[in-house]
């Protein structure tokens, strides 16, 4: 298969949402048209006059790719090509869980035929580092700063992929690039039933200040200690797809990143609390059957 | 609404704009509901639901996601339409540089409105001439009539692939949207030989290696725009062009098609300003017999101010007449006609009247002609007197 993302682009060593976007690229099943947000990963692939993709890419705006891609789908609908192609958003956190909810929000109401896939590097990294709706409870980033009065970013994440379940959306899932295999599998059932959203988390070494070297292995920790769990929400159900006997401590994702450096035993305690709340309203969740 | 092509019909400007739309054949509309532009996209949804429009609707959720809806279904290549009013358009405002910038011909209405605070449904030229800014060509029409032959003329000036910039087609919001006037329409085999099928010349090829909408550095930015500029040049020649050739096949034009001039022979005092108030000027002055011109800029965007001066030869005396203002400045077109005149020996002033929707009255335009080329600008009928605007 043709590598899609041909080059390495103009990403800091170790950035997630290039590898993300890399197995997403190779894993194309049809001729496809990416829609980009303005963030990260536009900047570092479509500098003029080149492109890292080998594929058409439109880019518009920051907060307006998911009213972007339902124009191209519709259009690819009067011309009866609407089965032969897919249209793909890659759109960071910041586009999706703020300013482009509302977009997102009418793409997937409307019913467009659209898979979107949020890389969600947990800040506004283009930019450099501000705090998004996506941000976690006490990230320190340059508008959540810490300081004698500040634990950094006071409030939670946003819990985007709940929000879109309750949407009339045909498939949906969180998955990770370092369970590989488990994301391919997802991004085949995104591609087959749209609308979808597919959320990536995308650790991102500069803007939450790790060795690049971690990149996979914080990946992997972020779902091992349930503070990113894998799930799907198809036929109106969610489904966990990976439930570990016994979690890792939360300290162990926390502590491989600078992000997170000025926390004490207390608000350590306080996002392990909260992880395991979300933990059990997923399983609650699953466990109702057909709510969404 | 029942309309028959081909035929004089009793249209409002909405439904006048729908039937434009009709005929010229988008296969994407993005609709969203603003007064007073609602019943436009109301009549295209009309169409399709009874079978007189193939084309793919967007409901969007905004104006911001319907203009957006319109770029990515014009960067496929195919023809686009939107309409809005007012808050519509100003919500879009980012998203307009967006569309021209990447050269995309997509054609909105837009039924002029008032702008916010206060908020106000009726109608001034406030909205769309703030984004006089934003190189869409912008054509504002006078009549119904206009309004349906202009819409079917914006596809052509759009996209020819000299030009490729976006056009709105704008129309005084009640005035012209909501006031039914006997209009003749085209058929669908006069509009096909009048506006030949579109083709994006640099539309999405699958598999094809491509950006549209890339980044683009101090290196090569300024040529963008540069092209861009050469290309808004070019769109006076086809607006001309497109308003000859309409007039040749169909027997309408209007004026030059940038500007359109009355009584100027002879006529030491003119009035300039633009819309369905060029109209009530022309019908004063004919009705009054008096030594006074009228020129209607119908293209605002390009401005013709090589045409301008040229019409203005014979006059002394020019008062502009505004339905917008732009604060800490004073009447828009009053200083596009002021910079456009630069050198010549004209005595201007400006009149600011109708906004959100004021009354016009006899009284007034008898006021303006009287104090024509005087030295005080005016606010008209605030606080029921004309006020000076240097107090
Ligand atoms: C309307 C608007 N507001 C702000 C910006 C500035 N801006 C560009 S990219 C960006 C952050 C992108 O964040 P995210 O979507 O999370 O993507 P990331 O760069 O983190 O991958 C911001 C704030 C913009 N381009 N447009
Ligand atoms: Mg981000």
């Amino acid at each position: 298969m043709a590598e899609i993302l041909e080059k390495a682009p103009l990403t800091c060593s170790g950035c997630g949402l290039a590898i993300a976007t890399r197995i997403i690229c190779r894993n194309f099943r049809k001729p496809s048209i990416l829609v980009l947000s303005t963030g990260c990963l536009e900047v570092t692939t479509t500098l003029y006059p080149y492109s890292y993709f080998n594929c058409p890419v439109l880019h518009v705006a920051f907060e307006n790719a998911a009213a972007v891609a339902s124009g191209v789908f519709r259009a690819l609908k009067t011309q009866g090509r609407e089965k032969e192609v897919d249209v793909i958003v890659l759109a960071g956190d910041g586009a999706t869980f703020d300013i482009g909810f509302q977009a997102l929000s009418g793409m997937v109401e409307r019913g467009e035929e659209v898979c979107y896939i949020c890389l969600d590097n947990e800040a506004y990294m283009n930019t450099g580092i501000q705090r998004s709706g996506a941000t976690p409870l006490f990230a320190s980033t340059t508008t959540t700063p810490t300081g004698r009065m500040s634990m950094g970013k006071l409030e939670r994440k946003k819990k985007i992929s709940l929000i879109l379940g309750m949407h009339p959306i045909a498939y949906l899932a969180t998955a990770s690039i370092a369970y590989h295999r488990d994301l391919i599998k997802k991004l085949e059932k995104a591609l087959a039933k749209k609308p979808s959203f597919l959320h990536i988390l995308t650790p991102c070494p500069t803007g939450w200040r790790f060795d690049p070297q971690h990149t996979v292995t914080l990946s992997k920790l972020a779902v091992e200690t349930n503070y990113f769990p894998l799930f799907e929400i198809e036929d109106n159900k969610l489904k966990l797809n990976y439930k570990f006997e016994k979690r890792n401590p939360i300290s162990d994702f926390l502590k491989l990143q600078g992000r997170f450096s000025h926390l004490k035993e207390e608000e350590i305690q306080k996002i392990q609390e909260m992880v395991d709340e979300d933990y059990i309203q997923l399983v609650q969740l699953e466990e109702a059957g057909e709510v969404f | 609404m029942k309309v028959k092509f081909g035929e004089v019909n009793l249209l409002n400007g909405n439904e006048a704009a729908a039937a434009a739309v009709v005929l010229a054949r988008p296969k994407v509309i993005a609709v969203y509901p603003i007064t007073p532009q609602t019943a436009c996209v109301e009549e295209l949804c009309n169409f399709k639901a009874n079978g007189m429009l193939d084309a793919e609707i967007v409901h969007a959720e905004s104006e911001h996601s319907a203009i957006s809806a319109c770029i990515g279904a014009a960067c496929m290549g195919v023809r686009t339409f939107t309409a809005t009013s007012s808050q519509g358009l100003a919500l879009m405002h980012e998203v307009l540089f967006i569309a021209s910038g990447m050269r995309l011909p997509i054609v909105m209405g837009v039924a002029n409105r008032a702008l916010s605070a206060p908020i106000n449904i009726w109608n001034d030229l406030s909205d769309s001439i703030a984004q006089s800014h934003s190189s869409w060509i912008q054509l504002y029409c006078a009549s119904n009539q206009e309004i349906f032959d202009t819409i079917i003329q914006a596809y052509r000036i759009s996209e020819e692939p000299e030009v490729l910039l976006p056009t709105m087609v704008c129309y005084d919001g009640f005035i012209l949207s909501h006031l039914y006037e006997r209009l003749h329409l085209l058929t669908q085999e006069e509009v096909n030989s009048y506006l030949p099928e579109f083709k994006l010349p640099f539309a999405v090829e699958l598999g094809k290696r491509m950006v549209l909408g890339p980044l683009v550095g101090p290196e090569h930015y300024m040529e963008f725009k540069k092209s861009q500029r050469d290309a808004m040049q070019r769109a006076k020649r086809e607006i001309r062009k497109a308003n000859k050739e309409f007039f040749e096949r169909f027997g309408r034009c209007y004026g030059d098609g940038l500007l359109e001039s009355y009584n100027l022979e002879g006529s030491n005092k003119v009035v300039i300003t633009i819309g369905s108030l060029a109209f009530n000027f022309r019908y004063y002055v004919k009705k009054e017999g008096g030594k006074v011109g009228v020129i209607r800029i119908r293209s605002f965007r390009p401005f013709p101010a090589e045409e301008l001066r040229e019409a203005v030869e014979g006059v002394e005396k020019i008062a502009v007449v505004d339905r917008a203002y732009e604060f800490g400045l004073g009447g828009a077109l009053y200083h596009e006609v002021r910079s456009s005149l630069f050198g010549l020996e004209k005595k201007i002033n400006n009149f600011i009247l109708g906004l959100g929707g004021k009354k016009v009255r006899i009284d007034d335009l008898k006021f303006i002609i009287k104090h024509c080329g005087e030295s005080k600008n005016y606010w008209i009928n605030v606080h029921g007197e004309n006020v000076s605007e240097d107090g």
